[in-house]
């Protein structure tokens, strides 16, 4: 106690000492609530966004164990056969849903297994650049895409993929080999939707690698240098070491994501001729509920992707923690 | 020896940069070509196209397609219609985010951790489709323009980069205040919101481009077309015409001029971002960065 004392007087604030936060002296309700009540009632409105937009239709996910008519509320709807989970038996026999979940795994797994690597590798390219104003423009150039809506995309696709008249078949057709269907034949389809993905993203995503290069301390670079190490003796041995707690991050987190399904990509870049490779959950819900309004079997299927998201990504945050990595949650 | 061995050391380094900078070019290449190509295609005349003579440079230069796109009502409406919602957007969601993030960072406050909890379990946990059409229904919002407006208001995202922001801010600065007599309210308008505009800026880019390129809201919610976003507008223009293509190959009237039609439509929806995003290429990065640090 004395010693704290002393400290205090001496205005020594040792580092090593936990500073001690001052607790606040007990006070009355009365006296937190005249000094605080600005704060909370900043916060009113969010709140109330959250309860009204996010929490609130939670209660309809009940839709999934029932029979879902208009002319009844929720609570007057009859619970589904089987225990309530008729629809979600009904969801894994029908083969539309069983290609999209095929379909949301198969894709997201591509987009890891060939887009992750890219952005990583472009920034590690950049930081190569020693001219200042090229490496600017080039960053700016490759940011371009991440503004373009998915569906701006899209149409950027038919110029570029027409069979008669786009320009990379015309190219094709130029040196004399036939048109490909890039989005007319499913193989080809899954090909573009994974390019245009790595297109529209490697950019962007490289943004958080180069700020993660950043932060490494230059003077590694001059001892290796010192010591006679080449250009990718440097990037294997120190960048990358650098790097590896933002790679495993964002990896796991991509991962944990694998069921998950953005709509306007999907949705955008698909069309009828490919439907059995471009069907995923995202659209599927929205074909069979909006559309053909089987309110309760997509609710299921909504439910059921949520839920297994949510364990995803929960075993991947375990699962970084356990590596000694900074978790997500 | 050592005097070559150093003079080829160099050298290799030499020759190791100018392969990354073509590597650049290349990548830089590939991003910008479809824009230049689309361009092109835009500003041709309609003979070449049908004969696919156009590649990266205007043939048959002209301004018939944006002159077509211009004196069509439905487009300029999509547009001001898309513009007039993107700024109320932004503007709603800049305010919300600010409400949202500003008392979170009082360690004071009770409650804190609970609204922190309850705001982040809606990043990973969201209802569903269904669900929120339902809720759509319930509350009137169904064919209501305010459906493109309040729904996406507030970003979780974009409030934790916020929050950031505002922990970086000293405390020192605000603690003076509270002893001159400054209320929190006007702490957030004299100290915090002046220091923030870099970050303001990098999320009401954020929240602008999401509201100009959104549509999926539009297509699940809205059924009147006088309140299409540009983008949906768009969607339906590229699969009508697309879907004829697809039937009937070849056989449709003037196809050059569709597709410098459909090439300029697509310019004219993404010139406004195009132009904006360099500008503000310092702050969103930082804004990236701030994103990946959680609390």
């Amino acid at each position: 106690m004395a010693k704290t004392e002393d400290n205090k007087n001496s205005g020594g604030n040792f580092a090593f000492e936990k500073p001690e936060r001052a607790k606040p002296a007990k006070q009355p309700v009365s006296v937190y609530i005249k000094r605080y009540w600005q704060l909370y009632l900043l916060l009113a409105l969010p709140i109330a966004y959250f309860v009204v937009f996010k929490y609130s239709p939670m209660y309809y996910i009940l839709i999934a164990f029932k029979k879902y008519s208009i002319v009844q509320t929720v609570a007057e709807m009859p619970w589904a056969k089987n225990h309530g989970f008729e629809y979600f038996i009904k969801a894994f026999q029908n083969k539309d849903f069983l290609y999209a979940l095929r379909n949301t795994i198969v894709l997201n797994l591509l987009d890891i297994i060939v887009g992750f690597p890219v952005p990583i590798i472009f920034a590690l390219l950049l930081n190569e650049l020693r001219f200042k104003f090229f490496k600017k423009s080039v960053q700016t150039i490759a940011y371009m895409p991440h503004f373009l809506s998915w569906v701006i995309i899209y149409g950027i696709a038919l110029q570029l993929f027409t069979p008669s008249s786009g320009l990379v078949n015309m190219v094709i057709q130029r040196m004399g080999f036939p048109a490909v269907k890039f989005l007319e034949d499913g193989a080809n389809w899954v090909k573009t939707y994974i390019g245009l993905g790595i297109w529209q993203s490697f950019g962007w995503n490289s943004i958080i690698y180069l700020a993660a290069i950043s932060g490494i301390s230059p003077e590694l670079y001059e001892a290796a240098s010192v010591d006679g190490a080449g250009r990718f003796q440097k990037m294997w041995h120190i960048t990358l070491p650098g790097i590896r707690s933002t790679i495993v991050v964002l990896l796991i987190l991509a991962l944990g994501n694998v069921l998950g399904s953005n709509f306007d990509r999907p949705f955008a870049l698909q069309n009828n001729l490919v439907m059995q490779q471009a069907e995923v959950l995202s659209t599927f819900v929205y074909k069979y509920g909006i559309k053909s309004l089987q309110f309760s079997l997509t609710t299921a299927v909504g439910l059921f992707q949520s839920i297994v998201n949510v364990i995803f990504l929960v075993l991947a945050n375990w699962f970084s923690r356990n590596m000694g990595e900074r978790g997500i949650l | 020896m050592e005097e070559s061995s150093r003079e080829i050391h160099s050298l290799k380094t030499k020759i190791g940069d100018w392969v990354i900078v073509f590597i650049c070019v290349l990548i830089a290449l590939i991003c910008l070509l479809p824009m230049i190509n689309l361009l092109a295609k835009s500003l041709s005349g309609t003979d070449y196209l049908i004969k696919h003579e156009v590649y990266l440079i205007p043939k048959g230069f002209n301004f018939d397609a944006y002159t077509t796109v211009l004196k069509d009502i439905k487009y300029i409406k999509a547009f001001g219609w898309t513009a007039f919602l993107t700024l109320i957007c932004t503007f709603l969601s800049l305010a919300m985010s600010t409400l949202c993030a500003y008392p979170l960072i009082f360690p004071a406050l009770k409650g804190r951790r609970v609204i922190n909890a309850f705001i982040t379990i809606t990043m990973f946990f969201n209802a569903g489709t269904i669900p929120n059409y339902l809720l759509m229904q319930k509350l009137g919002l169904l064919d209501n323009p305010l459906v493109l407006i309040v729904p996406g208001c507030l970003s979780v995202y974009n409030m934790i980069i916020l929050r950031s922001f505002f922990y970086g801010i000293p405390e020192s600065l605000r603690e003076s205040a509270e002893i001159d007599g400054a209320s929190y309210f006007t702490v957030l308008l004299k100290i915090y919101l002046p220091l923030s505009k870099p970050v303001l800026a990098t999320l009401a880019l954020f929240y602008a481009v999401g509201r100009w390129n959104g549509y999926s809201d539009a297509l699940m919610y809205m059924k009147n077309k006088d309140f299409y976003p540009l983008q949906l507008l768009l969607y339906n223009i590229l699969n009508n015409i697309n879907q004829v293509e697809v039937q009937t190959q070849e056989g449709w009237s003037a196809p050059g001029l569709q597709e410098s039609l459909k090439a300029a439509i697509v310019m004219f929806s993404t010139i406004p971002i195009l132009c904006i995003y360099p500008f503000l290429q310092k702050y969103f990065i930082q804004g990236v960065t701030l994103g990946a640090v959680k609390e």
